[in-house]
């Protein structure tokens, strides 16, 4: 156990089924640690799907039905003895819409910590998060206020300092930019990059140049499957499967 | 792309104008008609409250004029229909107090229990099957409900407590608590089933287990709403009228007692509405001065209720 998987999240032979149709069918791939993973494809084509079944955010729906494993540690997280919320502590989530709590700013980030009885200086926690989310500055002097007074592009920051402060080891981000303006975007963009210091990261996104700028590998999708996962430089410079430079090109999706 | 646009516009303005554009030539009757018994219809409904409320309103001040405003509101007797007569309505509004506390006390932990159950545990199937029961539950007439409570509901209470009159505020309380039950764990189901998903989901995302996500984001976010199906049950149970007539009885009654008989506001309605007390006097009067007491608390219950439940739809 000592050591380290050279994959921080392994997907092995994954397929999400939904009541009516398969949304992602037989996908094997090894997200590296300290890595910056886009998930890229038309819509509908299931990297939403995919992405949540990482941290097992589909265990709400009981229409939806996932098979396959999903390594994480050793442990495949669909396993009968896991506790799906230690999961989704371990693998955080930040979201298309930004969804921060209508409460204040300061609890928006302690509330994780607090129900999970994780010890240590609360107000440190929150700045350290908040500085970390380049949102420290913005927002010190109105720790107590809503977070909903916050612009849209503070409340995604919000969003991803709040799923920083369960410090966990993969952050999953389906599609964060996708209600911002551009320089909110910006903002965010350089944030991953930061972050890829001390967690990797799973970017869904439909924006082809963000993904370029943004991501150290791409996982390219169509109608469910993996088409090709490679590092961007290649993906986008040399893909091997025609359909990836087709879509890279902008000719479908 | 600009000057063309430009030359596009002039050349319309040139043409003439099409004959079809003209309003007159779309006038439809059946559009006027069909408006016209619309806002009748509605205007019909917004006429009728405005006359029961004149009417009460005419007539209790005419009440008023008889009966001090203050001894009505503070006296501790009601004796309107028999000399010597008092008209002091508290014991009335402690009746109803009676029956509304502990109605309330059973309908709403239940109808939250319940609410909670259905909006975050239970399954679509077990779902579906549980909400027709309610519906039936609140379709029962009432009057059903009174026989109910005066014929099972206080013979058992008798057995606990022997001290119990054959009318009594507790089996009337019980009774209206069953009977709003659908309503609170209705309202309750639409306070926690309008708290976004999204913020759910993000509990759960960081490792929150579902109690903790009712406790810590469902109820805080809901908590308007709910406290809004609160007000408008209290208001229900308050104009509840003929389960609390055959089940509390007639008798006008000071004492905070759940055990012995008492008269609510509305059952002193019906007692004057039966037709033994005289039109035009005082003690016909009475049942208007109450009314519009009855009227004045339910009508600020239910405008603080509806403007509480938008509060939280933002």
């Amino acid at each position: 156990m000592n050591v380290t998987p050279s994959c921080a999240l392994e997907v092995k032979g994954l397929s999400v089924s939904y009541a009516s149709h398969r949304a992602v069918e037989e996908v094997s791939v090894c997200f590296r640690r300290h890595r910056v993973a886009a998930i890229i494809g038309p819509s509908g084509c299931g990297k939403s799907t995919l992405l949540r079944s990482l941290n097992r955010m589909h265990d709400f729906d009981p229409t939806v039905k996932v098979s396959g494993q999903v390594v994480f540690e050793n442990q495949d997280l669909y396993g009968r003895e896991i506790h799906p919320p230690t999961v989704r502590k371990r693998i955080g989530m930040v979201f298309q819409k930004p969804n921060p709590f209508p409460k204040s700013i300061y609890k928006n980030i302690s509330w994780g910590p607090w129900i999970n009885h994780m010890r240590g200086d609360m107000d440190q926690r929150v700045e350290s998060c908040l500085r970390k989310a380049a949102l420290w500055d913005e927002v010190k002097h109105r720790l107590h206020q809503s977070a909903l007074s916050l612009s849209g592009g503070q409340q995604q920051r919000l969003c991803i300092a709040r799923a920083l402060a369960m410090n966990p080891d993969v952050i999953l981000m389906d599609e964060p930019c996708s209600a911002l303006d551009p320089r909110s975007t910006a903002c965010i963009e350089d944030l991953i990059a930061d972050l890829r210091e001390k967690y990797t990261i799973l970017v869904v996104t439909h924006n082809m140049q963000q993904a370029k700028r943004i991501s150290d590998d791409v996982l390219f999708m169509y109608e469910g499957r993996l088409v090709e996962f490679g590092p961007t430089t290649q993906i986008f410079s040399q893909p091997r499967v025609a359909q990836t430079q087709a879509y890279i090109q902008g000719k479908f999706g | 792309m600009e000057s063309g646009t430009k030359a596009a516009r002039l050349e319309l303005v040139e043409e003439p104008v099409g004959e079809l554009l003209l309003r007159r030539q779309w006038v439809n009757y059946k559009d006027v008609l069909l408006k016209l018994c619309l806002s009748l219809a509605t205007s019909l409904t917004v006429l009728t409250t405005c006359t029961i409320v004149l009417l009460i309103g005419k007539e209790a001040f005419a009440f008023f004029h008889m009966v001090s405003i203050v001894d009505f509101l503070l006296g501790t007797q009601w004796q309107p229909l028999i000399e010597p007569q008092q008209y002091g309505v508290l014991p009335l509004v402690v009746g109803s107090t009676l029956v509304v506390v502990l109605s309330m006390g059973i309908a709403l932990p239940l109808g939250v229990f319940v609410a909670a159950y259905l909006s975050e545990y239970a399954s679509f199937p077990i779902r579906s099957v549980v909400k027709p029961f309610l519906e039936i539950l609140a379709g029962i007439p009432t009057v059903v409900y009174g026989y109910f409570a005066l014929t099972f509901v206080t013979p058992q209470l008798q057995q606990l407590f022997p001290a119990m009159e054959v009318f009594n505020a507790a089996s009337a309380g019980i009774v209206v608590g069953i009977m709003i039950l659908p309503m609170v764990s209705s309202l309750c189901d639409d306070a926690f089933c309008a708290v976004a998903p999204e913020l759910k989901e993000a509990g759960y995302s960081l490792g929150a287990t579902s109690y903790e996500v009712f406790r810590g984001i469902v109820l805080p976010a809901s908590a308007f709403r709910l406290a809004a199906a609160v007000i408008l049950a209290v208001s229900r149970a308050l104009g509840e009228t003929m389960a609390v007539t055959l089940a509390a009885g007639a008798t006008p009654n000071m004492e905070w007692s759940f055990l012995k008989s008492i008269q609510t506001m509305t059952a002193y309605i019906v007692e004057v509405s039966l037709g033994d007390t005289p039109a035009g006097g005082v003690a016909y009067l009475t049942c208007y001065g109450v009314a519009a007491l009855l009227f004045g608390i339910t009508f600020v219950l239910n405008v603080l209720g509806y403007r509480w439940m938008r509060r939280t739809a933002e």
